[in-house]
């Protein structure tokens, strides 16, 4: 699995929000790359600008400086901060959606949907609606969702802030493993030291407003077996205080 | 089930009957005391009627045939006007959520608009529109309107950002975003916006009809209390308050949710 075929660049990015109120510095100069199989968590103090970037890389901003450049034409999926789950559709259709809305349901993107909510545990549901499955159950479902038309990378912006911390641990544990089973290459924003360490093999560490890359750590455990195990590796301390230290805080 | 599970259930079922049979008695007691109180001649049951007088009056009125004419004529004119509220707030609605500038020109007259008395601008209408069952639809639908646009435009913009930003994310038009996000969590607001249309309409019938007609419920009360028969005025309201009940009731049941 070691591959580093470079998937995706991003170079120089700045971006300043013009509003009534004023201006927005919100990125300065940001640049990262990204390889094929990474698991890229971006950590910053809340307002910093990490959801502004993934914006931008899932091609929801426009109005930007900076390239970014993706190695090959490859689909993007993004998972947002919230479920967002419709309630007023079934597991399985919203597991569809996507699909749905870009005219790709065909037999073969629908088995594939099926498989996963097979795999995933959530098929013997797909007739009941979203308020009935659990906390774990519906980020299961969001990110089926969003694997269901296979993109290459994944977006991922604070997948678990909605959840309390005991499902948190658990959801990131699916997540993650969910992830790494379908060979997705994935960047995710954190605000949680403990979460981005346990979770991704690079860091980038963002600063306050205008968001500056301050340090990118590259992450190696001696125990790689997802989220939870992989806070008992004894190299885990460190990385903790390293980046506590480096973290600007809101005060 | 626990038996203290079944008991809070009984003792729960019997105080929802408890509430229903006092209603009941409650609705009955006051008819017999209303009947009561014009037989001992205790209050003028020629200005007030009684409920004798008013079943008295409602079978003459079935039959000279009239009864079910009268309440066709208002049924027919209030299911049209609301109709054609419902289309047309809708696509108003629409549109506004669609086109920005437009919705920021057309505040103001909306505020406008909504917050003036629009019984005021019958006699305008019978004019323009002409003194027949066209001017009391007009009429019907200038009342109910522009909350009904007001509330389910209000009820489009509020919607979930995060819905609409993950339907973006699908690279979704603005059409399909409206299609698949913005109406269907609306649902419940805009069936809302039916319950207050329905009402709303019979209201703006009930005022044409005052204004300018030779039939329907309004007119037989604007006629009871004209030649000074209070029994009709009396059975008029009556067949109103059923009719809006039923209505509400029908909207109800069509607009339930299946699953
Ligand atoms: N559409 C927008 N218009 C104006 N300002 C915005 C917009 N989106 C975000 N901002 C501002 O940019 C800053 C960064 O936002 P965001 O990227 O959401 O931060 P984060 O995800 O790190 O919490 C915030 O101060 C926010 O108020
Ligand atoms: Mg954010």
């Amino acid at each position: 699995m070691n591959t580093t075929n470079k998937i995706l660049s991003v170079k120089h990015l700045s971006k300043i929000y013009n509003t009534l109120e004023g201006e927005t510095n919100c990125l300065s100069d940001i640049s990262f790359e990204v390889n094929e199989g990474d698991f890229i968590t971006i950590i910053g103090p809340s307002g910093c600008g990490k959801s502004t970037i993934l914006n931008i890389i899932a091609g929801l901003e426009n109005k930007y400086q900076g390239n970014v450049n993706f190695t090959s034409n490859c689909e993007i999926g993004y998972m947002l901060q919230e479920h967002s789950l419709f309630d007023w559709l079934t597991v399985e259709e919203n597991a569809l959606l996507g699909l749905k809305i870009k005219k790709q349901l065909t037999k073969e993107n629908i088995n594939y949907v099926i498989s996963l909510l097979k795999k995933y545990n959530l098929y013997e549901f797909k007739n009941s609606y979203p308020k009935n499955l659990s906390g774990g159950m519906k980020q299961r479902l969001a990110l089926i969702r969003t694997l269901a038309f296979k993109p290459r990378i994944l977006l991922l912006d604070e997948p678990f802030s909605a959840l309390d911390y005991q499902s948190r641990l658990s959801v990131s544990d699916d997540v993650y493993k969910i992830i790494k089973n379908e060979n997705k290459t994935a960047i995710m924003v954190s605000h949680d030291i403990a979460e981005s360490i346990s979770m991704s093999n690079k860091i980038i560490v963002l600063s306050k407003r205008p968001a500056t890359i301050k340090n990118i750590h590259n992450i190696n455990l001696s125990i790689n077996k997802g989220p939870i195990e992989n806070r008992k590796a004894k190299e885990f301390s460190t990385y903790y205080d390293q980046l506590w230290k480096e973290i600007d805080k809101n005060d | 089930m626990t038996k203290e599970q079944k008991k809070f259930l009984k003792k729960q079922k019997i105080y929802k009957r408890l509430i229903l049979i006092t209603q009941v008695s409650l609705f009955i007691f006051l008819i017999l005391i209303w009947q009561i109180l014009s037989d001992k001649n205790i209050i003028n049951s020629f200005i007030t009627s009684s409920p004798r007088n008013i079943i008295k009056t409602l079978i003459t009125l079935y039959k000279e045939n009239n009864l079910f004419f009268h309440i066709y004529t208002t049924l027919k004119e209030t299911l049209i006007s609301f109709t054609l509220t419902t289309i047309i707030s809708l696509i108003i609605s629409i549109l506004l959520y669609h086109y920005n500038f437009l919705s920021k020109v057309v505040e103001p007259y909306l505020i406008i608009l909504g917050s003036m008395p629009k019984v005021a601008l019958g006699p305008i209408i019978i004019i323009w529109i002409g003194a027949n069952i066209k001017g009391i639809i007009t009429m019907a639908i200038l009342i109910s309107i522009i909350v009904s646009i007001q509330s389910i435009y209000n009820g489009f913009i509020q919607t979930d950002k995060l819905k609409i930003k993950l339907l973006q994310t699908f690279k979704a038009s603005k059409k399909k975003i409206l299609l698949n996000v913005v109406i269907p969590s609306n649902k419940e607001t805009i069936i809302n916006t039916l319950k207050i249309n329905i009402s709303m309409c019979l209201i703006g019938v009930i005022m044409g009809e005052f204004l300018t007609s030779k039939a329907g419920i309004g007119y037989l009360i604007l006629y009871g209390s004209q030649i000074f028969n209070l029994n009709l005025v009396m059975t008029g309201i009556f067949i109103l308050l059923i009719l809006s009940v039923i209505l509400y009731y029908l909207l109800i049941l069509f607009t339930k949710e299946k699953h």
